[in-house]
């Protein structure tokens, strides 16, 4: 535990000077003053800010994760001839990535409603809705970055795995969900599109928003299955405790994967 | 340990990634206290048997004790190892002085440390500055401190002198040398057969995943009739023995 901490903090060090992470959190913070700036409100900009969430944090967190731990694979190797434990080593290495993404987020984000904060148009709870399902997300999507990168042994082909991964989240499944509901319409599809919501860690993060701002109109059919079953309370309790499973599940497999490959 | 075991003992030791057979059943005692090059061709096993020792690969059958110690997975004899790898790779955005304050810190503060190769290699200035901004030969130089400084009882080397400059080299052999009569056992892996003249004791020669010959390099050259280093290993590759 000591030592991942001690990795952790070195990666921390390593990583918050990276100009990617840097340009991450510059990008966030332009866009969301941008809205408020546009549209003033501040919780409409939440609102515009839910699908920046949902879009782009997965997508960063799988790129950027799977590409570094490809470029970290020397260093690695030097870490791993020292008296260093694997699972050490796997929880600095991620601890060190995540902490810097979710910062990029939180301080992107946080910003500008705290500069706007004076308006009294955002909802605090919202808004910690929104920079916590984005960190849940920033989690899960990096535990599934270093599965794949340790899947794959070819960068190119981990790389492609992990933006296929996102498409399928963030947009093919949306069309399989309608494409099944429509198809099977006489059917009872209830039970069944609670599982499929479950399997789908972006769908969580939008269920868990949009439950919480009770923006019916934009909860989608899974979403509306989810709060008609297990109303709002029991429905953000599952979809928050599904989607931690979602980080615990892939970080397992990816620590046994690095507890025994070769280097 | 005793004065007597080797520093390195490996028993049938076998690995194969895939369908390549890449150790088949190493046998190899490296006695301490002196400096063993581990020579053969490419794809012979050299790195691989190096990876083995630090517990990088995991063997699929054998036996392989570093240093008393079973490499089975626990990662505390490694305190006593240093390592230096043919290319090494620091966090890009970290200060040579916060790699070698993270290596140190990693292998434990009571560690006592040798800091004159860090004032030979007159690093001083450039360790200031991000990794990314340092030469290759300056990451080699970064390099060869992580493994030497802290004075570990086995020393394992990649190609160490692979990016260094002459001068560089030089102050490197003259550490090697060094370090060896404190007491401390170099395993070198190195294609620089001149290099290996000048510091190594013992000859390693691996060919296709097998130890094909071991011993002084005194004996090698008895045994193939040539002098040098490099016509010797070279007869040894083409299956040769001196008459």
């Amino acid at each position: 535990m000591r030592t991942a901490l001690k990795i952790l903090g070195y990666q921390l060090r390593d990583i918050a000077r990276n100009r990617w992470i840097i340009a991450y959190a510059v990008v966030l913070l332009a866009l969301t003053e941008a809205l408020f700036r546009l549209g003033g409100d501040g919780s409409r900009v939440v609102l515009s800010l839910l699908n920046v969430v949902l879009i782009l944090v997965p997508l960063v967190a799988l790129t950027f994760g799977t590409l570094y731990l490809y470029n970290a694979r020397e260093f690695i190797e030097l870490l791993l001839a020292q008296p260093v434990g694997r699972g050490s080593m796997f929880a600095g290495l991620w601890g060190g990535l995540v902490l810097p993404l979710a910062g990029a987020l939180l301080l992107g984000v946080g910003l500008p409603f705290l500069l706007h904060a004076r308006d009294g148009t955002v909802q605090l709870r919202s808004l910690l809705m929104l920079l916590g399902t984005g960190t849940l997300l920033t989690s899960a999507f990096t535990a599934l970055a270093f599965l794949l990168a340790l899947r794959f042994e070819d960068r190119a082909r981990g790389f492609g795995a992990a933006l296929l991964l996102w498409l399928m989240c963030a947009v093919v499944y949306d069309g399989l969900v309608l494409l099944a509901v429509t198809l099977l319409a006489d059917h009872p599809l209830e039970t069944p599109l609670l599982i499929l919501t479950v399997l789908n860690p972006l769908d969580l993060g939008r269920v868990l928003l949009l439950l919480d701002l009770d923006v019916s109109a934009l909860l989608g059919y899974t979403g509306a299955v989810f709060q008609h079953f297990l109303g709002t309370a029991l429905g953000m309790g599952v979809a928050t405790v599904a989607l931690l499973a979602w980080t615990a599940l892939p970080l397992a497999l990816g620590a046994r994967r690095f507890g025994r490959r070769d280097f | 340990m005793t004065a007597s075991a080797p520093a390195i003992l490996s028993e049938g030791l076998t690995k194969r990634f895939g369908r390549l057979e890449v150790l088949r059943g190493i046998d190899l005692a490296i006695p301490a206290g002196r400096i063993t090059g581990l020579v053969g061709p490419n794809a012979s096993g050299k790195s691989t048997f190096i990876k083995a020792v630090l517990g990088l690969v995991r063997p699929d059958q054998g036996s392989l004790a570093v240093l008393g110690h079973r490499v089975n997975g626990d990662e505390r004899y490694r305190r006593q190892v240093g390592y230096m790898p043919q290319a090494a790779s620091f966090p890009e955005n970290l200060t040579g002085r916060e790699v070698l304050a993270m290596v140190g810190d990693l292998r434990g503060a009571d560690v006592a440390r040798d800091t004159a190769l860090l004032e030979q290699f007159q690093l001083g200035p450039e360790l200031t500055k991000p990794v990314r901004t340092l030469s290759g030969g300056t990451r080699q130089k970064l390099s060869a401190l992580v493994a030497f400084l802290f004075q570990p009882a086995l020393l394992v080397l990649d190609e160490p002198t692979a990016g260094l400059d002459p001068v560089a080299s030089g102050i490197f052999k003259e550490k090697l040398a060094e370090t060896r009569e404190r007491g401390t056992t170099v395993l070198l892996a190195s294609h620089t057969l001149a290099e290996l003249e000048e510091v190594a004791d013992d000859i390693v020669f691996l060919l296709d995943g097998r130890v094909r010959f071991h011993g002084p390099i005194a004996e090698l050259r008895n045994l193939t009739g040539f002098a040098k280093l490099e016509r010797a290993v070279a007869a040894l590759m083409r299956g040769e023995t001196a008459p």
